[in-house]
């Protein structure tokens, strides 16, 4: 019991430095070295060997700028929505499978309580977006909301299918569920695909960031926020994309299995390289997809999820239940 | 004695929130401290073994119906800073009544021999929740889901502005 | 340790403070969230009765989950309404809509 809460304590540790170091650190830079590719230009480069020190030379210049708290707003609302959404985008971490018996706390539910928890950031939005007591803010603070809230739909929708494929809510049997040709159930595939447009809607990424489009709305919900709370904001949007990325490879491209089954180092060293690796490359997928397509208006965005991504995703469901009570 | 620190932490943490929601002015934080109250809901199913049920309650209660309250808050009068008086004539007689619920209700709970057993919870929450929704319980299913539908269009419709 | 009797007594309190806010709050999403809570209270105890007394048919967690579903859908109307009410009547404090009173 006192062994369990230490292990479960040092593995958050753990993922909270990762988490700091390899995600909110790493994933700026490599956003930006990513847009500059699509770009044909080279992006930071002196900042340490190839730029990559620069987020770090970013982030001690945003931490000692001022706190500016704008007149009328709700200092407690202003201070707690950024710790929201970042303890919300942290706390998903929990159930991710970085290995073969490498994971935090092996829940039950571990699909449905990843859900669960990517649905508190909502609030933390809304409340920024409300407390800054700044027209753009609270319009960007609601598109935002409901955006998440709609898409939110069609994401349960696909993680479900695949529970009720492999029969489990639970991230580890999920892993071990997949056989190798995963794909040949047609559900998946379509799953696959819904899931990865309902999460680009989610991290409010291009081409569904209507919300905090620089051309639009200033910066969003987050428009009156000093570098610091910022910061938080940033850790909570790119840390909620790199678990989104990483539950997409837990449910879809076999998690930390490798893919001949040859051992090169260890079980748990070989699981580790896998999965951050297909991670990394679903993570670099999205920043591709960012920097190529347009943005959608507020009403075509709501239609694709309400009108076209919730209907498809019920039918898959559908389909998906059929085909497992089907084969028994 | 962990259990315990976990089920009195949760109970302060939940009375609290709840008072907040009772008696405070500004609306959206009366909304926002609702949200302390059913994580700590949802704390204590878990600590009842109940983890479906915990997930559901955040992913519904925590995710969902609060956005809901908090779009209607800022939709309808409550974030316009304008001082309206929260409370009613009533409030006396109100606190009254709710300490005197409070007392009968406690009293009573305490008081009755429950015939407790000293059996153990499924092991996997979700498959037997399953079972009984699509074996025993098949009925409430199905007339919760047609509920569902039916409240789904009816608040589409009145509130849909009219054209 | 933490036997049936906290958790129904935790409910109990619960259940009188969301009982205070809809008796007392002018405002009628206030008082909807009173309602909340009253719900959440009466789930407590239908969670807590499950591991108590009959854990292997987990009765009570279905009750649970069919009152969140309630609870939702009745959250959805109720403020639908409100919003209709707004709209006509430029106000939501509840003791100001009072067209149809004699």
């Amino acid at each position: 019991m006192m062994a369990e809460a230490i292990r479960v304590v040092l593995s958050v540790v753990i993922v909270f430095t990762f988490v700091a170091v390899g995600v909110a650190l790493f994933l700026v830079l490599m956003e930006r070295k990513v847009s500059a590719w699509v770009q044909a230009r080279i992006g930071p480069r002196h900042v340490g060997p190839y730029g990559t020190l620069q987020t770090l030379a970013d982030l001690l210049k945003l931490l000692q700028k001022e706190h500016i708290l704008p007149a009328g707003a709700d200092r407690l609302m202003f201070g707690v929505a950024p710790v929201v959404v970042a303890v919300a985008a942290l706390m998903s971490y929990v159930v991710l499978p970085w290995g073969p018996g490498v994971i935090v706390r092996d829940l039950g539910v571990g699909v449905l309580y990843f859900a669960a928890v990517l649905s508190l950031e909502v609030v933390g939005i809304l409340t920024a977006g409300w407390a800054s007591n700044n027209k753009y803010a609270l319009l960007g603070g609601l598109r935002s909301a409901a955006q998440m809230v709609s898409y939110e739909l069609p994401l349960g929708f696909s993680i479900l299918t695949v529970a009720a494929i492999a029969g489990t809510l639970s991230t580890v049997r999920i892993v071990e569920a997949q056989p190798y040709p995963w794909y040949t159930y047609p559900s998946v595939l379509l799953a696959g695909l819904v899931f990865l447009v309902a999460a680009t809607a989610e991290s409010n990424r291009i081409p569904f960031d209507l919300p905090e489009a620089e051309s639009e709305l200033v910066a969003g919900y987050f428009s009156e926020y000093s570098p610091l709370r910022f910061a938080l904001f940033q850790l909570g949007e790119y840390g909620s994309l790199f678990a989104t990325s990483a539950l997409f490879v837990t449910l879809f491209l076999g998690g930390w299995r490798g893919p001949f089954g040859i051992p090169f180092v260890g079980p748990v060293v070989d699981g580790l390289f896998w999965f951050l690796l297909k991670t990394y490359a679903v993570v670099f997928f999205f920043m591709w997809v960012r920097w190529t397509y347009p943005r959608f208006r507020i009403d075509q965005l709501l239609n694709v999820s309400w009108k076209l991504l919730l209907p498809l995703s019920l039918a898959n469901l559908l389909l998906a239940g059929l085909l497992v009570a089907w084969s028994g | 004695m962990a259990e315990a620190v976990a089920f009195y932490g949760l109970t302060a943490v939940a009375l609290g929130a709840s008072l907040v929601v009772a008696l405070s002015r500004n609306m959206v934080h009366a909304a926002v401290s609702l949200i302390p109250v059913l994580l700590s809901v949802a704390g204590y199913y878990v600590l009842l073994g109940a983890e479906f049920v915990a997930a559901i309650q955040i992913l519904i209660y925590a995710g969902a119906i609060t956005v809901l309250i908090l779009f209607v808050i800022l939709l309808t009068e409550g974030a316009t800073g304008v001082r309206v008086r929260p409370r009613n004539e009533q409030v006396s007689l109100g606190a009254l009544v709710c300490l005197f619920l409070a007392a009968l209700l406690v009293a009573v709970l305490t008081r009755t021999p429950w015939p407790q057993t000293q059996g153990a919870l499924p092991e996997y929450n979700p498959g037997a929740v399953g079972q009984s929704f699509l074996t025993a319980y098949v009925l409430p299913f199905e007339v919760t889901s047609l509920l569902i539908v039916a409240c789904l269009v009816g608040a589409i419709v009145v509130a849909r502005r009219e054209a | 340790m933490i036997g049936l009797g906290h958790y129904l007594v935790s409910g109990a309190l619960l259940f009188a403070v969301g009982l205070f806010a809809v008796l007392t709050r002018r405002s009628a999403v206030a008082i909807l969230m009173g309602i909340e809570l009253m719900l959440n209270a009466a789930n407590i105890n239908f969670v807590a009765f499950t591991k108590f007394v009959s854990p292997e048919l987990v009765r009570g967690h279905i009750a649970a989950l069919v009152v969140i579903a309630l609870a939702a859908c009745e959250a959805a109307v109720g403020l639908a309404l409100v919003i209709s009410a707004y709209r006509h009547l430029e106000t939501v404090q509840v003791d100001e809509i009072n067209l149809m009173k004699w």
